[in-house]
Order: structure tokens, then sequence, then C-alpha cells
């Protein structure tokens, strides 16, 4: 029937999945490591009606034709790994990456999963968890008694424990890197997940070889911005007002033709 | 029959075209470094026996709007915008060369440039591919630098230059997948005159006002096609009856 009605509605249905993605963002502003999605538009395809070009005769061609477009699709969201915020918290083991990398993360089915998230605890075992329980990878496990534990830039993690005059070396952390960290699959919980258009993940010492460094005692909050968003947001809504004016307009024109005929 | 419906039916039918492509430009108005459809109804005349009455009005696309969209700053470093005149050389899934403006680029797991879209971006010969780096930067050129992630910040070394081109816009023509390519497959030459803005991108190019305001504009004239229908629809009627009086 009516290809106006139909192209409009794709404008509708992208417009109210970017306004899922702007929402999502700014219901995470305060998520530690969060980052934000964005909604990549693209335009779908043409339908060709004329060939601009095609001869009207032996030597004249059509000096344009004619091409409808059948509207637009979000063919991704994509996030963006812009450095969030690096904001002290004077916990011993909250950690911020400043940099590029991942934690790896042993999810209780026995794979890996990655995070920027750096909120880590530890259990009845002494081991290095996520706030989810999860353990972090390369397992670390804090002694008894022990009075302070340090994590430096590197990734090297020092216990002094009550009776020691100097602190033994208990472990290093490691942090992961993907060549495209764009690809990888959220998951929630603020896990990640590789996929082939991640690429594998390569082991690294922070600080070393392009990786970020260790802060201890600090957190990396959300790399939403907000008045961006908040622009984001209202611009959808126009967007969404003028695509659902040129369905009405479109279904006016309809509703004139079988009215009048 | 009188053919005067015909000519309006054509008229209606045509104007809907119309109204699809500027739908479709309002449906675009969030798409990265979309360009706007223009379109224009000709008139073609209704050869035959017969006086030459009869022009039907035939909607043809008008070719593309090619001005400057507004840039809005994002922060990322694989994006860029081009300011003023020029284009983005990518391939095209077929491997030929098309032209875009969208400069929203990632990285594909082969470490390759694409753009949003998924088409590869094209550096000075073939595709760019990007080797592992700590930090990159597009130049003002398109000139991609990076630094290596062996290497301190001290080193920075170029890796390729994305290829910008700016061919004559009135030999572009926006193919079916919405990219622009010259005709007969030709490639235009790098232009190094073209400047870009990184961590930018350029937004859809349509004007709300004048789309909304074009809309409005088909509609009543869609009306008024009808309305020729409905006229002749009434001299038809008009008609039987004397033949019934007679």
């Amino acid at each position: 029937m009516n290809q106006g009605l139909w192209v409009a509605k794709t404008g509708l249905d992208a417009q109210q999945t970017r306004m899922a993605v702007v929402s999502n963002n700014l219901a995470n502003v305060n998520t530690t490591g969060f980052k934000q999605d964005r909604a990549v538009f693209e335009d779908l395809l043409y339908q060709n009606y004329r060939q601009a070009g095609a001869n009207t005769s032996q030597d004249t061609i059509l000096p344009s034709g004619m091409n409808l477009g059948t509207g637009v699709r979000i063919v991704a969201t994509e996030k963006i790994f812009t450095q969030g915020s690096v904001l002290q918290t004077g916990n011993t083991y909250d950690i911020a990456i400043n940099g590029r990398g991942f934690f790896e993360i042993l999810r209780p089915s026995g794979d890996s999963a990655y995070t920027r998230d750096g909120t880590f605890r530890v259990n009845d075992q002494g081991e290095l968890v996520t706030s989810a329980g999860f353990i972090v990878q390369p397992g670390i496990t804090v002694p008894d008694a022990v009075e302070t534990v340090t994590i430096a830039p590197d990734g090297t993690v020092t216990a002094k424990q009550a009776g020691q005059s100097s602190p033994t070396q208990i472990g290093s952390l490691q942090i992961i890197d993907f060549i495209n960290p764009a690809g990888l699959q959220p998951i929630g919980d603020n896990l990640y997940l590789e996929t082939s258009a991640s690429g594998s993940p390569q082991p690294g010492t922070p600080t070393q070889n392009g990786l970020g460094a260790l802060n201890q005692g600090a957190l990396e909050s959300s790399n939403v911005n907000v008045v961006a968003e908040l622009v984001n947001m209202i611009e959808t809504q126009r967007a969404y007002e003028m695509n659902s004016k040129a369905i009405s307009t479109n279904d006016q024109m309809m509703q004139y033709i079988n009215n009048n005929l | 029959m009188d053919e005067m419906i015909y000519v309006a039916m054509t008229g209606a039918k045509q104007t809907e075209y119309a109204q699809t492509i500027n739908s479709n430009n309002l449906a675009n108005v969030n798409t990265t470094g979309f360009r706007a459809d223009l379109h224009a109804f000709s008139s073609i005349p209704v050869d035959g026996p017969g006086v030459e009455t009869r022009v039907n009005a035939v909607v043809e696309s008008y070719g593309t709007d090619f001005t400057q969209a507004p840039i809005a700053n994002t922060g990322r470093a694989l994006d860029f915008a081009i300011r003023g005149d020029g284009f983005i050389a990518v391939q095209a899934p077929d491997g030929s060369e098309a032209y875009t403006r969208r400069g929203d680029l990632r990285e594909n797991p082969g470490g390759l440039l694409t753009t949003g879209a998924g088409h590869l971006v094209m550096g000075d010969g073939g595709p760019v591919a990007l080797p592992p780096y700590a930090r990159m930067m597009i130049g003002g050129d398109g000139t991609i630098s990076i630094q290596a992630i062996d290497q301190g910040p001290e080193t920075q070394s170029i890796v390729d230059r994305i290829k910008l081109v700016n061919p004559d816009i009135s030999r572009l023509q926006k193919g079916e997948d919405g990219l622009f390519r010259l005709p007969d497959g030709e490639a235009a030459p790098a232009d190094s005159n073209v400047k870009i803005t990184s961590g930018s991108l350029e937004q859809s190019n349509v004007n709300v006002a004048k789309t909304l305001v074009n809309m409005i504009e088909l509609a009543r004239q869609y009306e008024m096609q009808v309305n020729v229908i409905k006229t002749s629809q009434e001299n038809a009627d008009t008609a039987s009856q004397i033949m019934r009086l007679g």
C-alpha cells in the first residue's frame, strides 16, 4: 500500500530503540565501570524505479532516475570505551584501571568474563572476588592476620602480616586487552564476554605494552556524559514526533482518497 | 472514457512516491553523515493521436543535497567529521570504491577500519589496517598516527592516511546501499585539501523544517489530485445522466 507509511514506521522504530539506549545510559550514570552505548543509524537500501543514465533514445540518456529510500534502521549499539573519571574511595580492594584493559573474572559456570569494575572484596577463603562473589583471575589469596595489602600500579600485590618486618609478595594481577573492545558482548552485572568481533583476550602486565595502570583505593566511574545524553533524549523525542507526524500525514492522504472517491 | 482521470491518477501516485522520498529523509534525521534526497516533478506529455492536451507528472530523484550538516562533538578517538566539501573513500561490498560522509569508524577483529555501516575504509593503498596500538589519533588531513604498544609516547608512527576525495558532486550518484559512486566505476584521486575534525561526527543534513513543510505541501497536492479524480467521476456521472435523458 502506501510505502511512505512503512518508511516513517522504520523511523519510529529506530528512534524508539535509540530512546531505550539513551535511557539505559542515563540509568547507569552511577554504575562503576559502565561504558555508554551509542545507537548507530544506517539508511536502508534504496529501491531503483528508474535508472539514471538509462537511454531514452539512441543518443539521449535520463539525467536523473528515481530511487526511493526505504527508511532507517539501527545497525548496532556500540560501547564507547572512553575512560571514565577515577574516583578515590580509600578502600583497600577497590581498583581502577587507568587506560586500556579489563579484569578477568571466573564465572560460576567456569568460563571467563571481563570487567572494568574493580569493586573487589575478600571472601571467607581470603580470595579476591567481585562484589557478586566471582573470583578474580589470576587468583589472589590474602593470608590470615594481614595488616596491609598493597597493589602496585603494575599489578604486584604485597601483604604485610602481623609480626613480619617487611611485606611479602602474594601474587600479581594481570589485565586483559582486546584488539576491538567495542566488539565485546555486554551481559549485565558489569561483565563482558569475548566474541569473535572483539578478538581473543591478550593478557598482560598493567603499565606494560600500552595497558593501563592500576590505582588502588579508587574506582572508575561511569563514562556517561549526562548533558550529552539529555540532548540526545531531546533530539530523539523530537525526531520521534516528526516521524509520527509523517505517519499521520500519510494516513490522512489515504483517508482523503477513501472518503472522496 | 475521459483520460483526465488517468492524468490525475498518475499525479496522485507520483505524489505518493515523492512523499516516500520525503518520509525517508525524515526517518534518517539522526543517521550519521546522511545526505537528504531531493525530488522534483517533470512533465511528460502523453503522445498519441489527437490534440496533445494531456501531460503526466513524473517524480524523479533530483539528486542529493550535499550541504554541510552540523558537526557534533563526541570525544571518541575513532570518530571524525569532514569540514566542508569532500568524502571518505570506502570499499563497497562488491569490492568497488564508493564514497560516504560518515566518519564513525570502528576496528574489526582483523584490525581493519570500517565505518559504522561496516564498509572498509580506504587508505593510500587499499583498506586501512591498524597494528596494535596504545593510542591513536586521526590528523586534520586523515593521517593516522599511533603510539605502538611497546613504545613510549615519544615515538609516534604514521600508519596510513584515510583516503579523502573531493570529486565533482554533480557526477556522484547515490547507490542502492546509500553510498555515493562515480559513473562507470571511476575512482576519484585523493585530495589533500579535504579537512577533517577528529573526535566529532557530522550529523544528517536533513532540514527538518523544510521536510515538514514539504510533507504538508505534498499532502495537499495529493488531495487536489484526488479532487480532480472525483471531478472527472462526477463529469462521467453527469454525462451518463444526459444519455439517460436522451
